[in-house]
């Protein structure tokens, strides 16, 4: 295949894993999305933050298959592609991880694991779900990403946010995803947690998958990130490599940089005490 | 169920714990035997039946002797047929209340064929089989294109099958009640394979008891151990979240409503193979008792749990009470208020065992 030869072609001899290029979305007369371009490589973690509304959402949702873009081009492996469904996305091997993680709380892990995909063993009407080498799996996969569930017979019900979100994680890895489309995996949870998940993001990374990592929280994004997109109504403030940035600056920038300025400087005025340029953690 | 890891074992891997995970909680390494049994569906009318079953054993001889568990047994065989089908039917989601007068429909389709047409029986059967595929493959397209309760789905085809009943009834045969089946060709090859008995320790069983056990064996295997039955569970809890992952949510849920007619069907089958006649109004109400059968059985109302042997207990249940009450010489009035306060006691325990299941465990 060919690689289309265009001005932010990089000099790596590999087409990147994904990759798009001035993307516009429109909903009706609202610009969701205009001129956004990055780059996804095997091993490396993208992360595309941005506060609300700042298109995050239309992004992964083009990305992961479910819209399609107006504009712009989007390839998987240099190739064109233009998705219909998040199916054909899934088969060029990129999974998505919703916050809400398509999980049933009512079934045990291994049951959520293989959801959809379930290994059967026998023939004809005795065709069953092999359950036995189902559990085995997932304790192994659990294993090799650092996830130790205690028993994948509990509900998923009964674990923690950020367990929800390594299975979660851990899953889509197993069942081949090349890149991970992580939507806002650690937004819901606690420091602690938190810090868990982003572990297992690490450890997918570790594992030569792509990822693309998208929160609000740059303190969750600077650690594991390699590439920073930064979206701001639409549109975007930029892409930085690590190295190009400190998690001071980023976090400015995503916060509206002079807005927030002014806004320190407002509340000094009143007397109150300057809270900084930090936004609290989550959780 | 095979290949649990006795408790106290921990996975392999937890090596990696030292170093990759940070240590998120104190891991009670033991899940308890305990807790294990607790959290099966089953639980609640496991216990049910056995308080049924001690209380009007000592107050009835005749209930505790076999020739009692016979016949007490024989009203829990056609409703267990229905509420395992009911319950599997619930674990995916969704009600039929068109249930019970669908065995009427099906029972007077087979005898208006086979009496009024002079069909053979076996013709007439099937027939009546294909009537209650596409009724049940009606319900189940309505709730899934229209995104409809299937409480007001279904309650709608139990009021238009109610007055097709009675209606087509009519204006074939003139009254409200078909029957003769008995002179149909083929009734007496059909007879002891759906409505005869059979002989265990010198008491004679209805054999329907064996369809019963067999439905609910078949529907134990399907949930437990198939992918089919993983999907059931699934589009129950979280029908958008299984559609997200490849689960083909609709036609699952076609299925099941398919497979309540098709429970329908076989007892409607049985009711008027047995009696040779079918009212034009049966079966009016019982779609109730199946799904009380169900939930006694520890179904959650909102799906996503629930077992087919739980739901066959609740039919033991319900044939105890309906009986025992009997035996034990009191008014049969008391029966509903009885079976109220088995619903009642059922749904609370159901509540606390899912809460008990769902608790977060840190």
């Amino acid at each position: 295949m060919t690689v289309p030869t265009d001005t932010t072609a990089t000099t790596a001899p590999e087409p990147a894993l994904l990759e798009v290029e001035d993307l516009v979305k429109y909903f009706g007369s609202v610009i969701a999305l205009t001129g956004i371009s990055t780059t996804v490589r095997a091993g490396g973690v993208t992360c595309v933050l941005g506060d609300n509304g700042a298109g995050k959402s239309t992004l992964i949702k083009i990305l992961s298959g479910v819209f399609r873009q107006d504009r712009g081009t989007y390839r998987v492996d240099g190739e064109p592609v233009q998705f219909s469904s998040p199916r054909d996305a899934l088969d060029r091997g990129i999974a998505t991880v919703y916050q809400d993680l398509a999980m049933i709380p009512l079934m045990s892990v291994w049951r959520n694991f293989f959801l959809g995909s379930e290994p059967t063993k026998g023939f004809g009407p005795l065709r069953r779900f092999d359950v036995v080498s189902a559990r085995k799996i997932v304790r192994a996969e659990l294993a090799a990403m650092g996830i130790d569930i205690r028993d994948p017979d509990q509900p998923v019900g009964t674990l923690s946010g950020g367990e929800r979100q390594s299975v979660a994680i851990a899953r889509a890895v197993y069942f081949g995803a090349r890149v991970l489309i992580l939507d806002e995996p650690t937004s819901a949870l606690g420091v602690k947690q938190a810090g868990v998940v982003l572990r297992y993001v690490a450890a997918a990374r570790d594992r030569g998958l792509g990822v693309v990592f998208i929160t609000h929280n740059p303190h969750h994004a600077y650690p594991v990130g390699d590439h920073f997109l930064v979206l701001n109504r639409g549109q975007s403030l930029g892409e930085f490599a690590k190295s190009e940035i400190s998690r001071e600056d980023l976090t400015r920038l995503m916060a509206g940089g002079a807005e927030l300025d002014q806004l320190a400087h407002e509340l000094d005025r009143l007397g109150t005490a300057a809270p900084g340029p930090e936004p609290a953690p989550a959780g | 169920m095979a290949a649990r890891t006795p408790p106290g074992i921990r996975p392999e891997g937890t090596v990696c714990m030292t170093t990759a995970a940070p240590p998120v909680d104190e891991r009670v390494a033991e899940i308890s035997r305990l807790r294990r049994i607790l959290v099966r569906p089953e639980l609640g009318s496991v216990v049910g039946a056995i308080a049924v079953f001690v209380f009007f054993a000592t107050q009835s001889s005749v209930f505790r002797s076999l020739d009692g568990v016979a016949i007490w047994l024989d009203p829990a065989s056609t409703l267990g047929i229905m509420a395992v089908a009911i319950a599997m039917l619930m674990i995916g989601g969704e009600f039929d209340l068109s249930a019970g007068v669908m065995t009427a429909t099906t029972g007077l389709v087979v005898m208006i064929l086979a009496t009024e047409y002079g069909w053979n029986i076996w013709a007439a059967i099937f027939a009546s089989l294909v009537v209650a595929l596409l009724i049940g493959a009606f319900n189940g397209v309505m709730v899934v294109k229209t995104g409809l309760p299937s409480f007001i789905v279904t309650l709608s085809t139990f009021l238009m099958l109610q007055g097709l009943n009675l209606g087509v009834t009519k204006a074939i045969t003139g009254t409200v009640q078909v029957s003769g089946l008995a002179k149909a060709p083929g009734y007496d090859a059909v007879k002891p394979l759906l409505a005869g008995t059979f002989t265990l320790f010198g008491v004679q069983f209805r054999v329907a008891i064996l369809w019963w056990i067999a439905v609910a064996a078949v529907a134990t295997w399907i949930l437990m151990r198939t992918k089919i039955g993983n999907w059931i569970f699934a589009v129950g809890g979280n029908a958008p979240a299984a559609r997200s992952v490849g689960v083909p949510a609709a036609g699952t849920k076609v299925g099941l409503f398919m497979t309540t007619a098709g429970a329908a069907w076989l007892v409607g089958t049985i009711g008027a193979v047995r009696f040779t006649s079918v009212q034009a109004n049966i079966g009016i109400g019982q779609e109730l008792i199946y799904i009380v059968a169900a939930v006694i059985g520890g179904c959650l109302l909102t799906g996503g749990y629930g077992s087919a042997i739980g739901a066959s207990i609740g039919a033991i249940v319900f044939g105890m009470a309906a009986n025992g009450i009997v035996f034990a010489g009191w008014d049969a009035d008391w029966f509903k208020l009885f079976l109220g306060v088995m619903l009642l006691l059922a749904v609370l325990t159901n509540n606390l065992v899912r809460r008990y299941a769902e608790e977060v465990r840190r």
